[in-house]
């Protein structure tokens, strides 16, 4: 835990005074990064309260970096919030806290403790009722408690099918409902951020980029990552053809389960029970990129939660899931 | 297995692709045309697609397919559940791929005319167009359709795709005479390349490989065409302009301005201008996080550091010294109108160009232009997905340059103030010199000097509700009051209005609104007199009532609510219209079958149900003497 807190220190540091790069950025990346620019800038200057949703993947890591380039020298003119489902790696959560310390930023963390007080957990409830209750539920009453108008979320067109539709300024209504059927028209790069009082607006700065995008924008940049993204021997068991690490003791183990120390490591994180790890050697950010490259997996079949029906990631969207 | 995994050589490998830059296109067509087969093919081919999701799909296709037991391609593009049910693409679906040459970013967008608007969207941001065409059927109308949508949003570059030429042998004569065909419609619209290719996208002929059933094809096929064609936009030979986003002051010692330079480039020591005011400076510095930059490009988002304060907000345009961009009030545009609700002239919206965003009105529609057939017709409004050459008016000045020069200087919405919709997007062509050739002559007398001798301060008092509230009624007694009490006055009401200035409107939503607009300037000019004028009418639409509050100055509009409930406006019926409406002899009747938006926040409310129509004026009179109107 110690190197996390050396490598964002260092990275703050970073931000203290600009220095010239050694080398250029690839010219997409680029231009996919002054296009993410434009739209956090567009928010900071038209909306009176709004938030980054943070959720310390590496989608997550390349939006803060966005914003604290956007806004350079001046701070991100807005804080970050977290939702908490209390089932994150725990190395998530010490990635979490190095970032909010190490760079002097306010991290709000949600938890929705009624549904904690009720012991709501994938085991015993579903990956379905635990996303629901733990994710999408404290999501809305983060946006309801807090009043945003606007929302950075870092998710991609290219992950999944209904969110190959979905506008980068998504207009929710006061309910944080999405309706896919009634989006704005969204022409050229001039974003519509008129709402009423009580509505808000989901911005997606990172639609146009790829999971290869990501990475590759990772690396040009020397952005640091929970170090789950690595290859390291972890306690997994295999479960209904999943991976899953067993990160603390609340993971019932069933009939014949045994953790066992593999090479492992993850494309995407979320709750650690409903994220799958993949085998790996992948132990620095270049085989990591290697490793993409000839990936025949996209990466959200890692997420249990989008096998639970066809269309499902189409209906959390409606009820308020990023 | 050994490889190498030094970060200049990751890097050197994965931008092989990204150094050709990015190539946006879409492609247009109806359903049936095999477009979202076309770009399933070209995921496939080029083994973008991954295992998972070639299995959903493959389950997919069981399910909803349309292509028998083969893979149906279109179901990889059509997200939402609605629409895959359906079998149509509603919306616009973006989707990613890169070969080794470049990376590709496609919009996926719906072909039937009610879906104008989805295609404009796809085009707004997109270098190259790609016609799909059925060779069985040959050029239509929809195809004539998508041309001119695409050359109306600035894409220059077309690709004919003549598909399904399996289905007619791949005959060489029938693509020779559908290419002939098209270029007769679009060769003199001004597009820089047409590429004709006659494919097959089910079996991927001369699509991602040569066809052999079509050796007689001696161009490229579509991906060697994308992946090499040429879109560099001359933007970056344009004039320097950023319009400014975001001012960056984090403490005393900086001030810089943030934002996307949108054509030009700019270097420290280069002469900038504030387009809105006129003010002008030197720029110092060139701030990234990066690091300071010696020059920056069209694209780049970048801060500036000027070498003096001058006033700048977000709105403002900086651009090169030498070269400004026009400024001006008035200007005509090609606008596509994407509402449900009509674009009605005279109606005010709210216009975003650029970072800047103002009121806005359309004055005049000269023509609508049938899409189909390229005609241009009188209109006197515009209907979803209807196109027409407007002139507008901003209640601001705004700087730009024509849309067909600098895309991101020219490129409007226009947003409904009151649902907050984007209800259409515009093109700027040019200024209209109207604006700088009529100067608001200097009088010698001020309004105030007018109001000064009267003793008064002018208002308009504006009496809305529904019809037998006791607008008229009520306004008729605050005029005497007020003219008892030694007051100038003036009263507008519909019969001294409609039977002369007005004479030539109907009772049309445009003609309603028309109607309102002119009331709105009379009585403007009235106020500017220093007179208190009333004004009753209906009024239904809350946009309107707000368009005649920005007409004149900020406390000079008094919006008086007459709220009588419907029941006892029926009840009292005093001109017999609600039995007329209820015997289906008059349409449109406000309250009965056509809406009343009442006030949200008016000046005055007034309640006549329960006081005699003496009571409501006196309650008129004392609350204008609290706002202070009466001198």
């Amino acid at each position: 835990m110690s190197d996390i807190t050396a490598t964002v220190r260092a990275y703050a540091d970073r931000f203290k005074s600009a220095k010239t790069r050694e080398r250029p950025l690839s010219a997409h990346l680029k231009a996919l990064e002054a296009e993410s620019i434009h739209i956090m800038r567009e928010v900071a200057a038209e909306f009176a309260n709004p938030v980054m949703l943070y959720s310390i993947g590496k989608d997550s890591a390349v939006m803060l970096h966005l914003a604290l380039k956007a806004f350079y020298p001046s701070r991100p003119p807005f804080p970050l919030q977290h939702v908490d489902s209390t089932f994150k790696f725990r190395e998530m959560i010490a990635f979490r806290d190095a970032i909010a310390k190490e760079l002097g930023l306010e991290i709000r963390v949600e938890i929705n403790e009624d549904g904690r007080a009720r012991g709501i957990n994938p085991f015993d409830h579903g990956s379905q009722v635990h996303t629901q209750v733990m994710k999408t539920e404290a999501l809305r009453n983060a946006m309801t408690r807090h009043k945003y108008d606007a929302a950075f979320g870092g998710a991609r067109r290219d992950e999944e099918k209904s969110r190959a539709k979905e506008r980068i300024f998504s207009f929710r209504d006061g309910n944080h409902g999405w309706d896919p059927k009634n989006q704005r028209p969204e022409l050229w790069h001039n974003y519509n951020t008129k709402i009423r009082q009580g509505e808000s607006i989901r911005v997606f700065p990172l639609s146009n980029w790829t999971e290869l995008d990501i990475w590759q924008y990772i690396l040009e940049e020397d952005i640091p990552i929970v170090p789950l993204y690595y290859a390291a021997e972890r306690p997994v068991v295999e479960r209904d053809g999943q991976t899953i690490m067993v990160d603390d003791e609340r993971l019932p183990l069933k009939e014949g389960e045994k953790p066992e120390l593999k090479m492992v490591r993850f494309r995407t994180l979320g709750c650690y029970p409903l994220t799958g790890a993949i085998m790996s050697n992948a132990t620095t950010l270049e085989e990591i990129v290697l490793e993409m490259l000839t990936a025949r997996t996209s990466e959200r079949s890692g997420r249990l939660i989008d096998h639970d029906e066809a269309g499902s990631m189409e209906k959390k969207k409606r009820e308020g899931y990023f | 297995m050994t490889v190498q995994t030094s970060r200049a050589d990751v890097i050197a490998r994965l931008t092989q692709s990204g150094q050709r830059g990015v190539l946006r296109f879409l492609t247009c067509g109806s359903v049936d045309d095999g477009k979202s087969t076309l770009i399933g093919r070209l995921l496939y081919d080029s083994k973008l697609l991954f295992e998972d999701q070639i299995n959903v799909l493959e389950k997919d296709s069981r399910k909803h397919g349309t292509a028998g037991d083969e893979i149906d391609f279109a179901l990889l593009l059509d997200g939402l559940e609605a629409e895959r049910e359906q079998g149509i693409t509603i919306d616009v679906a973006y989707r990613f791929f890169a070969t080794e040459k470049r990376k590709f970013v496609v919009a996926d967008t719906p072909g039937h005319e009610q879906y104008t608007r989805n295609m404009a969207t796809g085009a707004s941001t997109a270098d190259v167009a790609v016609m799909m065409i059925d060779a069985r059927k040959g050029v239509l109308v929809q195809t004539l359709r998508h041309t001119y949508i695409a050359r109306m949003m600035g894409i220059r570059h077309i690709v004919l795709a003549v598909n399904k030429m399996d289905l007619v042998d791949h005959a060489r004569g029938r693509f020779h005479e559908i290419v002939a065909d098209y270029l007769k419609s679009a060769d003199d619209l001004g597009f820089e390349t047409i590429t004709p290719i006659p494919m097959s996208a089910r079996y991927g002929d001369n699509v991602t490989h040569r066809s052999e059933s079509m050796s007689w094809h001696q161009g490229p096929t579509l991906l060697e065409h994308l992946e090499t064609l040429d879109v560099d936009s001359d933007v970056q030979n344009e004039p320097f302009r950023m319009p400014v986003q975001w001012v960056n002051r984090p403490n005393l010692n900086f001030r810089g301005y943030s934002g996307t330079i949108v054509s030009g480039t700019v270097q420290p020591g280069d002469a900038i201008v504030i387009a809105q005011s006129g003010l002008t400076a030197t720029v110092e510095r060139i701030v990234t996080a990066d690091g300071d930059l010696e020059r920056a490009v069209a694209g780049e988002a970048v801060t500036l550091v000027l070498d003096r304060e001058i006033d700048i907000s977000r709105g403002d345009v900086i651009a090169a010294a030498e070269a400004r961009p026009e400024v001006t009030d008035q200007f005509a545009a090609e606008v596509l109108w994407m509402s449900g609700d009509d674009l009605l002239p005279g109606r005010s919206y709210l216009l975003k160009i650029g970072t800047a965003t103002t009121p806005a009105t359309i004055s005049s529609l000269k023509y609508r232009v049938d899409i189909n057939t390229y005609e241009k017709k009188p209109s006197r409004k515009l209907e979803m997905n209807g196109i027409g050459q407007c002139n507008l008016s901003t209640a601001r000045p705004i700087a730009f340059d024509p849309y067909h020069k600098i895309r991101d200087m020219g490129a409007f919405i226009l947003i409904d103030r009151f649902t907050n919709q984007t209800v259409g997007a515009g093109m700027i062509e040019f200024g209209l010199r109207r604006a700088s050739n009529i100067h608001h002559h200097a009088m010698d007398v001020s309004k105030s000097d007018r109001a000064q001798i009267k003793g008064q301060k002018p208002a308009i008092l504006w009496f809305t509700g529904l019809s037998g509230a006791g607008k008229s009624t009520v306004a008729n007694i605050v005029e005497r009051k007020l003219a008892a009490a030694g007051h100038h006055t003036y009263s507008l009401d519909g019969d001294n209005v409609r039977h002369g200035l007005n004479r030539d409107l109907g009772f049309t939503d445009e003609d309603r609104v028309e109607n309102i607009r002119r009331i709105g300037e009379v009585g403007k000019l009235f106020v500017d007199a220093g007179l208190l004028v009333t004004c009753s009418f209906i009024s239904p639409f809350r946009s309107e009532r707000r368009m005649v509050r920005e007409l004149v100055e900020g406390d000079e509009f008094v919006e008086v609510f007459i709220d009588t409930p419907l029941e006892i406006c029926m009840q009292r019926d005093p001109k017999g219209l609600y039995k007329k409406a209820q015997a289906g002899e008059i349409k449109n009747f406000t309250g009965f079958d056509s809406p009343y938006e009442a006030p949200e926040n008016p000046e005055i409310r007034v309640d006549t149900s329960e006081i005699s129509a003496e009571e409501a004026a006196d309650q008129v009179i004392a609350k204008l003497r609290e706002m202070g109107r009466l001198g």
